[in-house]
């Protein structure tokens, strides 16, 4: 195939890559092989992510018809700059989690069960990037019962029992998610006969007053916030991210919600619009105070929890509200700082959850009580998850200061003071959990007898990939020219419809 | 090399010397050579840069674009000149007395400690030259941060304590109040960048404005107005040479430099005069003033003492700053100057005490005067320019200061300025004359003389000296000064 043939077909390349590579695990089934075909799939992934999105940078938006079939009769893929971004974040988080994984799987799932976890891994690549990419309601929800599947599978081979309750907790919300949206999705197709998103969103303005369609809207909301664990619908998050093993909590934390908000924000503006969404059904005047509820009590938990995994997984209940707040405030500022908090959060939290997995690795616990005396056995580790935290705080320089910029922003252009007094307020919050480990790792001595021998600075394969993620969270905030720019060509074209 | 790469230089190297402090860390001479040859070059460099910004010159180079509109630029003017200028000139100093010190006291983790120091060093000067808001607001947290681990430094219980205070206040105030506040001047303005004559000026008034200006100045914690100022006390638990140089010239004076820059290049004078938030919060300062002063009288600890003074000398500045005449914002930036080299004196005096005696306590030190008749010299030196008094430099700052009450008709604050010289004295003289004149406690000190080790004390007089030719010639300082609020007048 000559090169403009593999660029012509590049959307399909994101989701047929890591899906061809998910049986051949399966076949294959030696660990050490089905880690380099697996790191070798996320790579080919990531590189097809950004040829997406170069070429939509390039050319703007285009459509790719599956089979060649011509829509609303074929399922089309449809990539825009949102698009694109999504796969982007989703495939680079996977792209940097996977080399992390092989020394982190090894220590904590069980050598004949470790292929598996690989090949549940891919096929949640297959399905979140499948959601980002297709352009079609039904194919987002077959895709997200791939997803799904595959991350209960994945959350069950922690270690310890909590992982399989954790499992059937995600399972069973997950499963309600799922049928709320698939409820929604017929609703919509028995008004309109069609199910392609940018034909729904032309034949849904006639018969925008009729109560199925409102119906609809609720029932495809109310599901996808249950994915993308919108306050309160949060409560299987923390038990989930706690509970899976490490280096599957930082692929899940930089991607599942995400794409979740994702197909939330593509289906209320792109399909509904924001007219209907924000007008008729006022939309916005639940979801600003549930984000900004979450925000607070989130933050405000995680301060409390002793497990460290849960009081990352309880600030990313709270980053979400950060996301679906830019979404609510319903402006270019507002949206670009919420997607671009989507690109600087897994910055962040990727690099924290793989820090953790470095010590979890290590030390085995990761409870602020083991972090004693840490900062000296393992300087590089600590010293990641300091940086990162920085990020998540929102301090000048990292990437986590720009969504802040702009959540701020937006909030004083439309005069709402207390929702910007809220953003800087639970930054501070930010500060007290993640300060409260730095403190305790570099200015607590070690508890004699504390840390085990082997609680030395981890091995080279996972420090690259957190300090690679470090190192691009000052990046993208000293110059966020890459991020904030396609994040707000990308809310642009949510407020302009479908582009 | 040309003026804006000079710029640039000047500002990394404290930050790349402290990558070289951390390499040698296990040759401690190797280590104090780098820093102070790191200090001397970076003083140099800075001092390079002053002939140009006396000659009306204001060196500009844009870093790079972080967000559209909001660059990170660095530009020298005439206060962020004579900021860069005590900050680079006082850390050759202190590090000549930290090696003194940090030897003499057995200090841990001295490496850590060298590091930290330099990456401050390099946070103080970006707040001095920084050219727009965005800018400052990045150095400043780069201060703090840097200046956290000095603070907990020792890592005991008291010590984690006093860190949580320090980060507590200072990062809620920055990220709560000033951040919102820079937000907003982006949205009023549409820009950040520092112009003279005000970027707020002709497009805000009234309330709003009024509220601006108490973001800005509560949201400088390090500025340390009532009730910020708790910070500033706790941190007095770190090593001296942190407390002299950081806390009480490069932090704290990034904080009233902060306040000083945003009075005079964002709101500019003419508006802010016409403030009447203006006016209370520069009666906020003068209670500021009293009442510190206040609380340093009962103060027993030498380091909280001078601590509190501290907070009451911040204010000064403050309150020159809001008064927003040209006598007072000229005697807000000289005080600068003329308090960073009698407070950092009366520090590096504290701490040639403790290393030499280990003594901490005011009650403790009758009849030392004998022991260590320079260090107690000095002392007086230092004590006699905080107070104001000729012959050294504090006189003048304080005389440009109450010259600024009058202007702006406040008669009450010139008393406030008055009756706090009285307090200075009253908290600070009884020191030296306790020690020159007190009945030693304590056995050892009728011994003989023995002062501190010789690097400390060529530090602390080397200070006490440039506050008597402060005295003499202050007269480039002053120039400095109010060349920032009247460019034209001067820049011929």
């Amino acid at each position: 195939m000559s090169a403009t043939a593999v660029m012509a077909h590049l959307p399909a390349l994101a989701v047929v890559v890591p899906l061809m590579t998910a049986p051949l695990t399966v076949l294959v089934n030696r660990p050490a092989l089905v880690w380099r075909l697996a790191t070798l799939s996320c790579l080919l992934t990531f590189a097809v992510a950004v040829g997406l999105l170069a070429r939509v940078l390039e050319l703007g938006p285009f459509v790719y018809e599956i089979g060649g079939w011509a829509a609303p009769w074929g399922i089309e893929y449809r990539i825009d700059a949102f698009n694109a971004y999504v796969v982007l974040v989703v495939t680079g988080v996977s792209a940097v989690a996977m080399p992390f994984a092989r020394r982190s799987v090894e220590r904590e799932v069980e050598r004949d069960r470790a292929y598996l976890l690989y090949c549940a891994w891919m096929l949640a690549l297959t399905g979140l990037v499948g959601i980002a990419v297709t352009g079609d309601l039904f194919n987002v929800f077959v895709f997200l019962e791939i997803s799904s599947l595959a991350t209960y599978v994945l959350v069950s081979m922690g270690r310890g029992r909590a992982a399989p309750l954790a499992a059937l907790r995600y399972l069973v919300v997950g499963t309600v998610g799922a049928t709320f949206f698939l409820i929604g999705v017929g609703l919509l197709y028995e008004m309109t006969g069609s199910l392609n998103m940018a034909d729904l969103a032309a034949r849904i303005p006639p018969i925008a007053d009729s109560r199925v369609v409102h119906a609809g809207f609720v029932f495809i909301v109310l599901g996808l916030a249950l994915k993308a664990a919108l306050f309160p619908l949060h409560a299987w998050l923390p038990g989930a991210y706690g509970a899976a093993p490490s280096a599957v909590t930082a692929f899940l934390a930089g991607t599942a919600t995400k794409v979740a908000i994702y197909a939330l924000l593509r289906v209320v503006f792109t399909v509904f619009g924001a007219r209907f969404a924000f007008g008729t059904m006022a939309f916005d005047v639940l979801l600003v105070p549930l984000a900004l509820a979450g925000i607070l009590v989130a933050s405000a938990v995680a301060v409390f929890q002793q497990d460290l995994k849960r009081m990352l997984a309880y600030s990313s209940v709270a980053q979400i509200g950060y996301m679906l707040l830019g979404a609510g405030l319903v402006s270019e500022a507002g949206l670009t700082g919420g997607i671009v908090h989507m690109f600087n959060h897994a910055l962040a939290k990727t690099a924290l959850f793989l820090a953790l997995g470095c010590i979890a690795y290590r030390v085995g616990t990761v409870t602020v009580a083991s972090m004693a005396g840490l900062g000296r056995r393992m300087p590089w580790t600590m010293a990641a998850f300091v940086l990162g935290g920085l990020s998540l705080v929102g301090v000048p320089l990292t990437a986590g200061f720009v969504s802040k910029w702009y959540l701020v922003q937006a909030a004083l252009e439309r005069d709402l003071w207390w929702v910007a007094a809220i953003v800087l307020f639970a930054s501070v919050l930010a500060l007290i959990y993640t300060g409260r480990v730095a403190e305790a790792a570099y200015f607590r001595p070690a508890v004699p007898g504390g840390l085990p021998d082997r609680a030395r600075e981890a091995p080279l394969s996972m420090l690259v990939p957190v300090w690679l993620l470090v190192g691009l969270n000052f990046y993208f905030g000293i110059d966020a020219a890459l991020s904030a720019g396609v994040a707000g060509e990308a809310a642009r074209g949510l407020l302009g419809g479908v582009s | 090399m040309s003026v804006e790469t000079t710029l640039v230089v000047a500002l990394l190297l404290p930050a790349l010397g402290s990558i070289f402090v951390g390499l040698s860390g296990w040759h401690p001479n190797v280590r104090e050579t780098v820093t102070l040859a790191t200090a001397g070059i970076t003083l140099w460099l800075v001092a390079s840069l002053w002939p140009v910004v006396a000659a009306g010159g204001r060196p500009r180079i844009e870093l790079v674009e972080t967000l559209p509109g909001v660059p990170l630029v660095l530009e020298l003017e005439p206060l962020g000149m004579l900021f860069a200028l005590v900050a680079s000139f006082l850390w050759v100093v202190t590090s000549v007395y930290a090696i003194g010190y940090m030897r003499g006291h057995h200090e841990l983790n001295q490496t850590r400690f060298y590091v930290c120091f330099a990456v401050s060093i390099s946070g103080a000067l970006g707040v001095a030259m920084a050219g727009n808001l965005f800018t400052l607001f990045v150095f400043y947290e780069v201060l703090t941060l840097a200046t956290y681990p000095l603070v907990t430094h020792s890592g005991t219980e008291e010590a984690r304590r006093a860190g949580r205070i320090y980060l507590g206040i200072l990062l809620s105030t920055s990220i709560g109040l000033q951040l919102a506040a820079i937000v907003w001047t982006w949205a009023i303005a549409g820009g950040l960048d520092f112009t003279p004559g005000g970027l707020l000026a002709g497009k805000v008034d009234g309330p709003t404005a009024g509220i601006l200006l108490c973001l800005y100045v509560f949201g400088v914690g390090k500025a340390a107005i009532m009730p910020l100022h708790r910070w500033l006390p706790a941190a007095m638990v770190a090593p001296t040479p942190v407390s002299a140089l950081l806390h009480a010239v490069a932090v704290v004076k990034a904080g009233v430099f902060t306040v000083l820059k945003v009075a005079v290049y964002v709101f500019g004078l003419d508006l802010l005069s016409e403030l009447e938030a203006g006016r209370w919060l520069a009666y906020l300062a003068g209670f500021t003033i009293i009442a510190a002063s206040l609380i340093a009288m009962r103060k027993d600890n030498l380091k909280a003492r001078l601590a509190y003074s501290t907070v009451s000398q911040l204010s000064y500045i403050l309150l020159g700053a809001l008064l927003a005449t040209s006598a007072s914002v000229a005697g807000a930036g000289m005080h600068i100057v003329m308090h960073a080299f009698g407070k950092i004196t009366l520090f590096f005096c504290a701490g040639a005490i403790m290393v030499a005696t280990h003594k901490t306590e005011v009650s403790q030190l009758a009849g030392l005067g004998r022991r260590m008749p320079i260090t107690m010299a000095a002392f007086l030196v230092g004590s006699l320019s905080i107070i104001g008094l000729p012959p050294f430099g504090g006189m003048w700052s304080k005389w440009f200061l109450a010259a600024g009450t009058l202007q702006a008709g406040e008669q009450v604050l010139l008393g406030v300025l008055m009756l706090s010289s009285l307090l200075n004295v009253a908290y600070l003289l009884p020191i030296p004359a306790k020690a020159f004149f007190g009945k030693p406690t304590d056995r050892s000190d009728a011994g003989g003389f023995q002062e501190a080790p010789m690097a400390c004390v060529a530090a602390l007089v080397l200070t006490a000296l440039g506050c008597a030719l402060l005295f003499i010639e202050p007269d480039p300082f002053h120039q400095l000064a109010t060349q920032a609020i009247a460019p034209l007048a001067t820049s011929h």
